[in-house]
């Protein structure tokens, strides 16, 4: 099974209208800050529609919520019921292979997949209507063997009864899900041997039954007008009751943001830096070391090979010149070795003061004495 | 046999009206203002008397939890979530409760999350249960449209928000701290503990995590008092209880019964007997996949309560999802499915487990065919032995259980297969 992006993927994605309403009355289900609450429910609607989840749904649901991409990507590579790959354009068939309906007879099912659909699950079968696969407990153990399609459950399936679903569904026959043996829900198939007094046969079908019937297609891919859209938590005055009687839960830390709007947003500040600032002055510099003896930068802590090399060539080579830096000489060296505030926070004219008169700094003690840089020298 | 007016979930098989309407019918959202009115510490006071422990499968006093909610809020809001992400192999008895009996919950999480000082609900559904999250829903949107939620909630004075949630096929995330994880939009990764949810849950509040089962029993008790759950049920192990039986029995249900019922009065009463009569028992797990298969034969008289199937079978009751395999069945490659399982649905964050599982899986793989030496049964004993009780959650714990259950009840039967593929007599022994 595809557990990270599929190599052919779609340009965009977009929500439908309706699903898109949908998706954000779902986010007002979340505190202040916790949006990324919503990031399953969302997904899942955005496999509804497209029938997998595709990288622009990702995307898409990753800055509707703030989040980093590869949180949205993990989330989505962790849970299982996310299709990462096409699915049949009618419907993916979930067989439960767990042991209850194992032993019931999953594996007769699986057969019938693999004669019918494809020899290897999540292929499309040959007229692309369908793929399958074979999937862990889904929860309906006293109605095995069953299967998943769509939104529904079809269950205490045989071998003839699942054939025969294939068939209609392939036909565009819509089919009542539940159970497929005449059983109601989950009682005993004999009859009731409990609560006989509330058998009133009122209505045709079980409560799951009955509301796939409303909408007559299962395996239908889902606009978001379905069903209307209902947010009774937020009351007539816009308030969540609740959440505005309990106190404030405490700040969410601050959402990462994708990391391509980090890298844009870290050019458009390295742009700006470019620029230089107003109260930079140069300072004096020297064509070349005097008598060519240049001092070991080096021995400024802070101060590596290629940071010596890169001050020679602005025209430093002695502890004296460093030692006579000015605050707006100090920002004009800044602006071209590019280390924003490295001079000031390793004290390099502090150091080049002492080093100046022969004195001795720690770190130039310690470079000395373990041959720090004896390689390039 | 449990009398159909001590029956707590009346509308399981959803044949009687499933509206709100109905539920009132049966009895719900009777005086619920009048409950909270009694307070919080007669409410969690009761609910210790009763007896009930959680029915997600620990089987931890319910009561007792409750009573870990800080009872002064630090500032910070409480938070009750409804674990209803039901996805332990055999069990299938929430469902039944989201889809037909939806009215039971709501109106329990109102009360529970009152006596814990919570305004906020979340029910975390598994994923694959559409259709019960729109039944549940639709309950929702129906009980706020009667002011039974939300501001002022049937009329207690208690501002309520139950909210929704649905994860997508994780079988880690029944685990609670994973829960909570997946409920913030992360991986279903379980957390380190302490701190407890109780401490630091959901967003870092306080929170309690509960079976949809433990919240949706909770109004009837309070209705009917403490003393009437305690009757059913041997001494500490009160109440009724959710029975979902699966497998080879001739009528598989879902069915309300008084715990400690005995195995046989269950499978009889409701099942219709073993397929193929008990002589034709082979194994039972009792609890859901989780806990160790038990041989038919100490079944049958079996006690099904938590103290009995852990104390004399050395098994347990887990969710009650009871599985039932006659002699027809092939053990070993049910046990194998589900080492199978367990490796699929392991999270990946502790080694043990995520190595283990496989390894397991794998040298299972070779006992189903007899394809192995008879010592590695004992070096498979060894491995489970060593991914449990070494990982964070329980899950690595889960899946080692099913296989020592194996080799402890019918280590005869894989020698029996390991022997014969080595002489080439497949056939008369393994076709047993």
């Amino acid at each position: 099974m595809l557990r990270r992006l599929h190599s052919e993927q779609p340009d965009s994605f977009a929500f439908t209208p309706a699903n898109q309403a949908w998706a954000e009355a779902q986010i007002t289900k979340y505190p202040e800050g916790r949006q990324a609450s919503a990031v399953i429910p969302l997904l899942w609607r955005a496999q509804e529609q497209e029938g997998w989840v595709t990288k622009p749904a990702i995307e898409h649901i990753a800055d509707m919520l703030g989040m980093a991409y590869i949180r949205v990507l993990e989330v989505c590579s962790f849970y299982f019921m996310f299709q990462m790959q096409p699915t049949g354009s009618v419907a993916n068939i979930q067989i439960c292979g767990t042991t209850s309906c194992m032993i019931c007879g999953a594996e007769d099912l699986v057969a019938v997949c693999k004669e019918k659909i494809a020899e290897k699950p999540h292929t499309l079968s040959a007229d692309g209507k369908f793929t399958w696969e074979e999937v862990e407990c889904l929860g309906a153990c006293t109605n095995a063997p069953m299967a998943q399609i769509g939104k529904d459950y079809y269950e205490d399936l045989t071998v003839e009864s699942f054939t025969k679903l294939l068939d209609d569904l392939a036909a565009g026959k819509v089919v009542a899900p539940g159970p497929q043996n005449g059983r109601y829900a989950a009682e005993p198939k004999s009859g009731l041997t409990s609560l006989t007094e509330f058998d009133s046969g009122k209505t045709q079908y079980n409560a799951s039954v009955q509301l796939a019937m409303d909408i007559k297609d299962g395996v239908k891919r889902i606009q978001g007008d379905e069903v209307p859209l209902l947010t009774p938590w937020v009351g007539k005055d816009g308030v969540v009751a609740g959440r505005a009687a309990a106190d404030a839960p405490p700040k969410a830390p601050e959402a990462p943001k994708p990391a391509v709007k980090q890298a844009a947003e870290a050019k458009a500040e390295a742009k700006k830096e470019d620029a230089p600032a107003a109260e930079e002055q140069e300072p004096e510099v020297l064509k070349e070391a005097r008598g060519g003896l240049p001092d070991d930068l080096k021995l400024l802590k802070g101060v590596g090979p290629k940071l010596e090399e890169k001050l020679n060539s602005l025209g430093f080579f002695h502890f004296d010149q460093i030692a006579e830096w000015t605050e707006a000489e100090v920002a004009w060296v800044d602006a071209r070795l590019k280390f924003k505030g490295r001079i000031e926070r390793d004290g390099w004219i502090e150091q080049a003061k002492r080093l100046q008169v022969g004195d001795e700094t720690e770190f130039a003690k310690r470079a000395k004495d373990e041959g720090l840089y004896e390689e390039e020298d | 046999m449990l009398k159909d007016q001590d029956r707590i979930f009346t509308n399981l098989y959803g044949m009687h009206e499933r509206t709100l309407a109905g539920a009132k019918a049966r009895g719900h959202w009777d005086g619920t203002a009048g409950l909270i009115e009694k307070g919080r510490d007669w409410i969690i006071q009761t609910m210790k008397d009763s007896g009930l422990r959680g029915r997600g499968g620990a089987g931890f006093p319910t009561g007792l939890k409750w009573s870990f909610m800080p009872k002064e809020s630090d500032g910070r809001p409480a938070y009750l979530v409804i674990n209803a992400d039901e996805s332990e192999p055999g069990t299938c008895k929430d469902r039944e409760i989201m889809r037909h009996d939806p009215h039971t919950l709501i109106e329990g999480a109102l009360i529970a999350s009152f006596a814990m000082n919570a305004h906020t609900c979340y029910i975390y559904l598994r994923g694959e249960y559409i259709r019960e999250r729109e039944a549940l829903q639709a309950a929702i949107d129906e009980a706020y449209d009667q002011g039974l939620l939300g501001r002022n909630a049937a009329g207690s004075g208690w501002d309520f928000d139950v909210f929704l949630h649905h994860g997508a096929g994780a079988y880690i995330c029944g685990e609670e701290t994973a829960l909570i994880e997946s409920l913030e939009g992360k991986k279903g990764m379980p957390r380190m503990k302490p701190p407890f949810p109780a401490g630091a849950g959901l967003y870092g509040c306080p929170t309690t995590v509960n079976n949809v089962e433990s919240i949706a029993v909770v109004p009837t008790i309070l209705r009917r008092g403490a003393d009437w759950f305690a009757s059913f049920g041997r001494q500490n192990n009160a109440g009724t209880k959710l029975f979902a039986i699966s497998g080879h029995v001739n009528n598989p249900c879902v069915v309300e019964e008084a715990m400690s019922i005995s195995f046989e009065e269950l499978i009889e009463k409701h099942c219709g007997g073993i397929r193929g009569g008990w002589d034709n028992l082979l194994a039972v797990i009792p609890g859901g996949s989780s806990v160790p298969c038990v041989r038919g034969e100490n079944m049958r008289d079996a006690i099904m309560d938590f103290d009995y199937l852990r104390g004399e079978l050395g098994s347990g009751l887990g969710t009650a999802a009871v599985i039932v395999m006659d002699k027809q069945t092939d053990i070993i490659k049910a046990i194998w499915r589900l080492s199978k399982f367990y490796k699929h649905e392991s999270c990946g964050q502790c080694t043990p487990c995520r190595e283990g599982t496989g390894w397991m899986m794998r040298v299972m793989d070779r006992l189903v065919k007899g394809e192995a030496e008879l010592e590695e049964i004992d070096m498979l004993w060894d491995v489970t032995k060593q991914v449990e009780g070494h990982t964070i959650c329980a899950l690595g714990d889960a899946a080692a259980w099913p296989i020592q259950g194996l080799i402890k009840n019918f280590r005869e039967e894989i020698e029996d297969r390991i022997k014969a593929q080595k002489t080439g007599r497949m056939g008369a022994m393994a076709a047993e």
